[in-house]
């Protein structure tokens, strides 16, 4: 039975003692006197922890054993793509040449790095049936950002001032309507069918002069392939609008077909999710950007070029039309580089593997899953790399939510499924085990979900009151809004007027 | 290749089988036919090759360990603790996502609260998020909240003319959608931002920002007064600072900021050729400030037995609750990063965080002093890291003529800012060392005698 350490380990703070110290530094080149002006010195109290090294390794130590990670079991969050993350990708991104090179080097210097990034762009070139590549954004919500503001430049360029509104169907990631918004855009969002695919009527009626772009995910939210892919393009196109492709689902299709075939215009990737790369607790992450030629004088600067003469790599910043900076410097560049190793490992056929692998997964979940008491798939039945349940039944035979499933699954030492979305789907339980699940977690994974459908049926008090096996029991978010604490300041402060009793 | 990390490989046609399906074809039969083809990509390696020729591609770069550097401007080379690496590599944190399940991510979870409190202790601001994607962004995403916190009403962002060209264009990029002015102030004779200047556009902004040590290394003597014209004019006042200058100089909360913003990554992460990076950003503790803020935030609460929890909080500001009507797209953030800084502060410790700011002030006045030997700071004030030097020789040839000496000179600012003719940045840091700067001095000698000005 899975049981997650339990350290009740103090805050940092807490474990401070006055004095000790964990750090060396050297000492000045010159004790050169140097006076601070007045006004601008360091009066306020300065309440950092005291520890030694030691005790600083405990602490970390002990609260990572309190975090569930790919590695510790199943992670199958929905369109996250939590796969395994190979080590050696990581032994690679500690090379001296990665992490002791300053961004503003001399191009000279700095040839590997280059190299780096202008072999991974060809590889996410092909991949994605894109043109040309900027590896800048850090994360995918910050690649939809630069892809929709590259739009936004494309249409204003031409003279279309008119195109202010961006289409985005209602199983969407929320990023999507967020980015556009950031980017000046006006949200209009379609109903999807019956399917959970584009509505083809609502998309014919949504779109006007007024389109700058369709923002689209494929496969969907719901893990269908917009099997009307080509219509979908047409009828974008033929109002004048792009098509955009939010790439948090490209595990699905590596190797076997690309957006750039499907007619989208611009993409963005995440290396942390299709690419291996580790999600880091929250980041960081990588959201490359692809474009079609016709694009390409929208990047961001600086891309990365190549020389093929003189055998050399620079940085180009001669981008006539370039949106700027999205980011300091170049991009998350240690996550590249773990990213360009997955690739080299794994080539064409791996990567078909890989995808294959991921849709077989994802199917054998559903098949193994469809029938269950409480639980009930919506949308058809043929999914890619994942797979959307609902787990509204139970919910109105039982009172338990999806919510209390996937609580439940934490007491078997396996990570929840990502829940309440897409938000089309009620009660929604969204299961991406991806490529690295092995056939019999998988296995188990189903018989977790089955023997939670029992329970909930026989002992709903049970579920509804899980986690039992996890570091702490279920956490209070209510509180937690209703009582903001959120530093050790603000925690000290309601501590000393007595208003707080943890 | 990359069968290893593909359990059920071996098992497709069973488990197809096992499903009623007959190939793995018939689980792609949804795709257009014709759309499904051969990719052209080099076929996979043994992970001995992957490590060779990886290891030969990047041996081809020249570290700041192979080279003494002077290259400062925005990054800097700081030294990691090797237990700071250590930790942050522990699986648990590196393989785990954004803590959405808090029960089994209170590891996580605790240690990016313990970030946001350090960093409130650093900047004086007790409500921190976890983490935006670097100091630019943070900038940005202030300025869009400035806007926010108006209404709308006003749109206009003040900004130091003396900024980094990177996060000037950061800025630009985030702000043209929604349609932001955003104004420069120069500097004055000292190098410092223009007060008389500042009044003259503060009316009807957003938001003012400054940094207290500009992108020139000049410490801003006059934050609190910026602060107070900000203010008087209805401002939101945002201060920008580097995290290792915080143990020695006042904390932005306390000179008047509403909202502070500072790069993480230069406490516990290597340089990485400028990324991963992370953006802190605080603000007062006002629920109207707090509403409006962009990113993950971590907070405390129970959990069902009453005992201390941490969870994600104040989500209904979030693009997954609030999708267009979000206060930011931002989701994953550069959590790693912030926790590898919280580790690195929490080694450091109050008397650590200031030993550290004295040794950097102390090298980059050495620094200052032994480059004025041989060329001109066109600026005099108080410098923190990066010096500008001017030369009488165009830089293109300094620069040159160091790199045949395997010394990495300064970064060019002269394109950025042409009033300041020949100038470059050189920085210094803790990690700087006496025989650099000799050696850099005495080369400098050297290059301009050479070139007989």
């Amino acid at each position: 039975m899975f049981m997650q350490a339990k350290w009740d380990e103090p805050l940092i703070f807490e474990l401070s003692r006055p004095g000790r110290v964990g750090y060396t530094l050297p000492k000045p080149i010159e004790d050169v006197e140097v006076e601070i002006p007045e006004k601008l010195r360091r009066k306020s109290k300065l309440d950092l922890p005291e520890l030694s090294e030691p005790e600083i390794v405990k602490h970390y130590t002990r609260l990572s054993e309190m975090n569930y990670g790919v590695d510790s079991g199943i992670y199958p969050l929905g369109s996250c793509t939590m796969k395994y993350n190979p080590k050696i990708n990581e032994e690679i991104a500690s090379h001296p040449g990665v992490a002791y090179i300053h961004p503003y080097q001399d191009e000279r210097t700095v040839q590997g790095a280059l190299k780096i990034m202008w072999e991974l762009e060809g590889w996410l070139r092909e991949i994605t049936g894109m043109d040309r590549f900027t590896l800048q954004p850090s994360a995918g919500a910050h690649g939809e950002f630069t892809g929709v503001s590259i739009i936004r430049a494309y249409h204003l360029d031409r003279g279309d001032t008119q195109r202010t509104e961006m289409i985005v169907p209602d199983s969407a990631h929320g990023t999507n309507p967020a980015s556009s918004a950031m980017a000046g855009f006006r949200v209009v969002e379609i109903p999807s069918n019956e399917n959970g695919t584009v509505d083809l009527e609502a998309l014919e009626n949504a779109v006007s002069e007024r389109t700058a772009g369709l923002m689209l995910t494929n496969p969907n939210t719901l893990g269908i392939f917009e099997d009307e892919i080509l219509e979908i393009a047409e009828i974008v196109h033929k109002a004048g609008g792009l098509l955009y492709y939010d790439g948090a689902n490209l595990n699905a299709l590596l190797g076997k077909a690309r957006p750039g075939d499907m007619g989208f215009d611009v993409v963005h990737l995440n290396l942390h999710k299709t690419f291996s790369t580790p999600h880091g607790g929250g980041g960081p992450g990588s959201g490359p950007v692809g474009v079609k030629d016709f694009l390409k004088d929208y990047l961001p600067v600086p891309l990365v070029g190549y020389d093929e003469e003189n055998d050399r790599y620079y940085l180009d910043y001669d981008v006539p039309k370039s949106i700027g900076k999205v980011k300091e410097f170049y991009g998350n560049f240690a996550v590249l580089v773990k990213a360009l190793t997955y690739l080299k490992t794994l080539g064409r056929e791996g990567l078909r593997n890989t995808s294959e692998v991921a849709v077989l997964n994802a199917n054998y979940i559903t098949r193994k899953l469809k029938g269950t008491r409480g639980y009930e798939l919506p949308g058809k039945e043929l999914r890619k790399h994942e797979t959307v349940f609902s787990a509204e039944p139970m919910k109105k035979e039982t009172g338990v939510k999806a919510l209390d499933v996937a609580k439940r699954l934490l007491d078997f030492g396996m990570h929840a499924p990502t829940i309440y979305f897409p938000l089309i789907v009620h009660e929604a339980l969204m299961i991406e085990p991806t490529e690295s699940a092995s056939k019999e977690e998988l296995d188990a994974y189903v018989d977790a979900l089955k023997r939670i459908s029992e329970e909930a049926y026989s002992d709903p008090e049970l579920v509804k009151g899980a986690p039992h096996s996890t570091a702490v029991r279920r956490v209070d978010d209510v509180l937690a809004v209703k009582r903001p604490v959120i530093s050790w300041r603000m925690y000290r402060e309601l501590k000393e007027r007595g208003e707080i009793d943890i | 290749m990359g069968k290893h990390y593909l359990p059920n490989l071996p098992q497709m046609e069973e488990m197809l089988r096992e499903i009623g399906f007959s190939s793995i074809d018939d689980l792609f039969s949804d795709v257009p036919e014709g759309m499904v083809k051969e990719f052209d990509l080099p076929e996979g390696k043994s992970e001995y090759e992957v490590f060779t020729e990886m290891n030969e591609i990047l041996s081809r770069n020249k570290t700041v360990l192979d080279m003494p550097s002077f290259l400062g401007a925005g990054a800097y080379f700081h030294y990691v603790p090797a237990h700071v690496k250590y930790l942050i590599e522990r699986s648990e944190f590196l393989t785990a996502y954004t803590p959405y399940q808090p029960e089994i991510s209170q590891g996580m979870l605790q240690a990016l609260f313990e970030y946001q409190s350090m960093m409130a202790e650093l900047y004086g601001l007790p409500v921190v998020n976890s983490s935006m994607y670097d100091w630019g962004s943070a900038i940005a995403e202030a300025a869009l909240m400035t806007v926010r916190l108006h209404k709308g009403k006003r749109k206009r962002f003040v900004v130091p003319k003396a900024l980094s060209p990177e996060r000037k264009a950061v800025i630009r990029t985030y702000t043209r959608g929604p349609g932001l002015e955003v104004v420069e102030v120069p500097w004055d004779e000292k190098g410092r931002l223009d007060l008389e200047a500042l009044k003259n556009v503060v009316e009807d902004a957003a938001g003012v920002y400054v940094e207290m040590s500009n992108f020139f290394g000049l410490v801003e003597e006059n934050v609190r007064e910026i602060g107070e014209i900000a203010h008087d004019a209805g401002a939101y006042f945002v201060v920008g600072a580097d995290p290792t200058m915080l143990g020695i100089f006042e904390a932005p909360g306390e000179l008047g900021a509403d909202i502070a913003v500072g790069e993480a990554s230069f406490l516990g992460s290597p340089m990485n050729f400028g990324g991963p990076r992370a953006g802190v950003f605080a603000v007062r503790n006002d629920r109207k400030l707090v509403r409006q803020m962009p990113g993950r935030i971590i907070g405390m609460t129970k959990d069902a037995d009453g005992r201390r929890a941490f969870v994600m909080t104040l989500q209904t500001r979030e693009q997954h609750i609030r999708r267009a009507k979000a206060t930011s797209n931002i989701c994953s953030n550069e959590a790693l990063v912030a926790v590898a800084s919280a580790i690195h502060l929490a080694s450091l410790g109050p008397k650590g965080l200031r030993e550290l700011g004295e040794v950097i002030l102390k090298n980059t006045t050495y620094l200052r002093k032994r480059l004025s030997e041989v060329a001109e700071v066109p600026f005099d004030g108080l410098y923190f890291k990066d010096v500008p030097v001017r030369f009488d020789v165009p830089y293109d040839v300094i620069h040159e003529r160091l790199l045949e000496r395997r010394v990495h000179g300064g970064y060019y600012i002269g394109g950025h800012f042409p009033e300041l003719g020949e100038t470059a940045l050189f920085a210094a840091t803790e990690t700087t060392r006496r025989e650099w700067v000799e050696g850099l001095v005495k080369a400098l000698g050297e290059i301009i005698g050479e070139a007989g000005v």
